[in-house]
């Protein structure tokens, strides 16, 4: 094979899809969790704070997974074999709060309140399903109950961590009373993603003797300290401007997510699952990865262009009413 | 290994199934709507913008119930079938993922635009955004009936190492099946969203018979359905001619003729019998099958008997009598409420909304019959679907299985019964 550098365009293309689905999605779902603590005008003004985004949000996800099914085929099926149940677990929570999105408004007597619950119950299983998989993943899908506790974990972290962007987005897209209660939460949030990202951080060396090679040995332990450190930062800058800025606490979050990202990726290369399978030997045949890289090329600036024109227009807080249909 | 097979089968085919419903409303109403749109832009009349914000109601909950079931689809694929992936991933991957970025990323942004949008941006805008997300639609159904065509009637390919990969893109595409399943797909979508404007438009209308907006649009579903029934029972015909040539074990099985002969009698009713290899009960008209099919009087048809490999012949048989039999109520209706339509009597309002639903038991007759008809092959003459299935536990699937049964019997009813409803306020 002459084309070496397809599979690692590729593997940054799916990279940066499923950054994008987590942080985009990542918000709408934190945000259908935070509407367990919300009065009913607050929930229709934090549905209405994501309704225009959500669609094209969730359209990340099956763009990383189509990517990963089209460019590494061998791995999807790995993957996907291994993460079978949490997958089909995830996939019922999207589906409820994706319905629910126009049903909460559009159903009457208590079928409404049913679809508010389930709003806030799709995104929560949703969250924690991923927060699963993402587990399961990175510890190369090893067998025995210490891996699976591992994996639980990591699901609560991703709520946590879920919870922090939904927080920041309405501190960010609200005012008032809703988006001093949105300052509580992203403070509940931080703490929570902290001891995530701490215990995901710690265990995965030890979980891992090939992770634990890659980041303790000399002399990158010292640049690469870098990556916590930076990771702390963003932490602290959260926590000082909560109350202060209201875009600061978001953009803090989202730099703890392309951090964590970068660990990740750093962690992984160049396995596309862990100890098994490298980016190279799952990648698909260089003609049917040329044929669509010349399309995304083509297509991707125009994807860039009209998704910041959306955010744009709808950029601004948040105001009753006006995102009714 | 049959276990899986069959519940692999059973939870695609589950899946697919529910998912082709809210496509087959959404590609035929984002046209409708903007129609609806330029109407109100070209009249100012507002009884057509309120026209437009009734039906882009239905629109937006019709479009989310495609999205999230098709998200699902997306990840079925590869866990319910990783053997097609391993054989044709090369060819029916990049197809998929054109998909995505061609038409999912369009419609779903857009769909904020047009939904949320209507205070935010100049009318052309807004226009303009309801255009790209029945653009978007269209487009979708472009590259996913591509794909599926090309499971049919397999074209522009080479084998290295045992897998598919594409010789030429552009036969990959137009495959010869393509033009008319694309083709025979689009009208359906607009016969099912003319049946589900004109049904819940005539259920309005016997709550509320002066309800002005309402008869107005029941006059449009049932003359939209009035022009493309027709066109589609000609699309169908010159469909099936096509599947003569590239899939004949299809139509002897669909015809329920188990003996080559000339001037083949059409099957009218029967029951197919696999072990007998012969129809019971059966009721035919003389020549009808050679006529239809070739043209011809006593033109030559393929009997079962031909085939090494061929379809299962009664659910075949079945579904395209279902199929077809919807077809021809469909035009009695449309064309019989002509003279009546200006002052719909009661019991056309009753027919009409009967008739809501009846465009999703077409399309789930039709693709059946087609999807039936290719058996045992997944990929006609290159991978048979025995050979796609995964090493996914009976019990995983059998667990996975019963969850999208429960979350799509609540999604369905939730659906169906909001539509009523929103039809009645």
């Amino acid at each position: 094979m002459n084309a070496e550098w397809l599979p690692l365009v590729f593997a940054a293309l799916m990279g940066l899809a499923i950054l994008a689905y987590v942080v985009l999605d990542g918000y709408d779902l934190g945000v259908g969790m935070l509407m367990a603590g919300a009065e009913r005008a607050e929930q229709d003004l934090m549905v209405a704070s994501i309704g225009p985004f959500w669609d094209a949000n969730e359209t990340w996800l099956v763009l990383g997974i189509g990517l990963l099914l089209v460019a590494f085929p061998a791995a999807h099926g790995v993957v996907l074999g291994a993460l079978y149940l949490p997958v089909a677990a995830m996939l019922v929570g999207l589906m409820l709060r994706g319905v629910a999105f126009e049903l909460r408004i559009k159903a009457e007597g208590w079928h409404r309140e049913l679809w508010n619950w389930l709003f806030w119950a799709g995104s929560t299983l949703a969250s924690f399903a991923q927060g699963l998989m993402l587990g399961r993943y990175i510890t190369g899908f090893a067998p025995g109950f210490g891996y699976w506790l591992f994996a639980v974990a990591v699901g609560a972290s991703l709520c946590g961590g879920y919870v922090l962007l939904g927080a920041t987005w309405l501190i960010l897209r609200t005012e008032g009373a809703l988006q001093q209660k949105a300052i509580a939460w992203a403070r509940w949030g931080l703490m929570w993603v902290a001891l995530g990202v701490a215990l995901v951080s710690l265990a995965t060396p030890l979980a891992s003797e090939t992770v634990r090679h890659k980041w303790f040995d000399f002399p990158q332990v010292f640049y690469l300290m870098l990556l916590p450190a930076a990771t702390l930062a963003a932490g602290g800058w959260i926590w000082i401007s909560l109350g202060k800025s209201d875009w600061k606490p978001f953009a803090g979050a989202v730099a703890i997510y392309v951090l964590a990202f970068a660990g990740l990726a750093y962690s992984l290369f160049p396995y596309v699952v862990l100890d098994r399978l490298t980016l190279w030997q799952a990648a698909a045949h260089p003609s049917a990865l040329k044929f669509l890289l010349a399309g995304a090329a083509i297509v991707l600036p125009f994807i860039l262009g009209y998704t910041v024109y959306v955010y744009r227009l709808f950029g601004g807080k948040t105001r009753a009413g006006v995102y009714e249909h | 290994m049959e276990e899986a097979l069959l519940l692999a089968r059973v939870q695609f085919g589950l899946n697919i199934a529910f998912h082709i419903l809210f496509p087959s409303i959404t590609i035929g109403l984002a046209w409708v709507l903007v129609y609806f749109r330029l109407r109100y832009e070209a009249t100012r009349d507002a009884a057509w913008l309120e026209t437009y914000r009734l039906w882009v109601k239905v629109f937006a909950l019709s479009f989310a119930m495609g999205v999230v079931t098709g998200v699902t689809m997306s990840f079925q694929f590869g866990t319910n079938w990783p053997g097609y992936m391993n054989k044709v991933g090369n060819i029916a991957g990049p197809l998929l993922a054109y998909e995505v970025l061609t038409a999912f990323f369009l419609e779903a942004t857009f769909l904020g635009v047009m939904l949320f949008g209507m205070n935010r941006v100049p009318g052309w805008m807004h226009v303009a955004s309801a255009a790209i997300v029945a653009f978007g639609t269209t487009v979708s159904a472009f590259w996913i009936l591509a794909l599926n065509s090309w499971m049919h009637t397999p074209a522009g390919y080479a084998i290295e190492n045992g897998a598919l990969i594409a010789g030429s893109w552009w036969e990959v595409i137009f495959n010869p099946s393509f033009p008319f399943r694309f083709v025979h797909m689009l009208l359906a979508s607009g016969i099912t969203a003319a049946f589900l404007v004109a049904g819940l438009s005539a259920w309005r209308l016997l709550k509320a018979p002066d309800d002005a907006g309402a008869r107005g649009t029941l006059r449009f579903g049932a003359q939209l359905a009035a022009v493309l029934v027709p066109l589609q029972i000609l699309a169908g015909d010159q469909h099936g001619l096509n599947t003569l040539e590239h899939q004949p074990a299809k139509i002897a099985a669909m015809e329920a003729l188990w003996h080559t002969e000339k001037g083949a009698p059409l099957v009218l009713f029967a029951v197919p019998s696999e072990e007998k290899k012969q129809n019971d009960f059966a009721i035919t008209l003389p020549k009808g099958a050679s006529l239809i099919l070739t043209h011809r009087i006593d033109g030559e048809l393929k009997g079962i008997e031909a085939f090494k490999d061929h379809p299962p012949v009664a659910p075949l048989f079945f579904a395209f009598r279902v199929m077809v039999g919807m077809g021809v109520l469909m035009l009695l209706l449309s064309w019989g409420s002509v003279f009546f339509i200006k002052n719909p009597p009661r019991w056309l309002l009753w027919a009409f909304s009967g008739f809501t639903f009846s465009g999703w038991i077409a399309v789930l007759a039709g693709w059946l019959t087609t999807e039936i008809g290719r058996q045992p092959w997944l990929v006609t003459g290159i991978l048979r679907t025995a050979d796609a299935v995964g090493d996914a536990g009976g019990a995983a699937l059998g667990a996975s299985l019963t969850a999208y049964i429960g979350t799509y019997t609540v999604l369905l009813i939730a659906y169906m019964v909001t539509l009523t409803h929103m039809a009645r306020k």
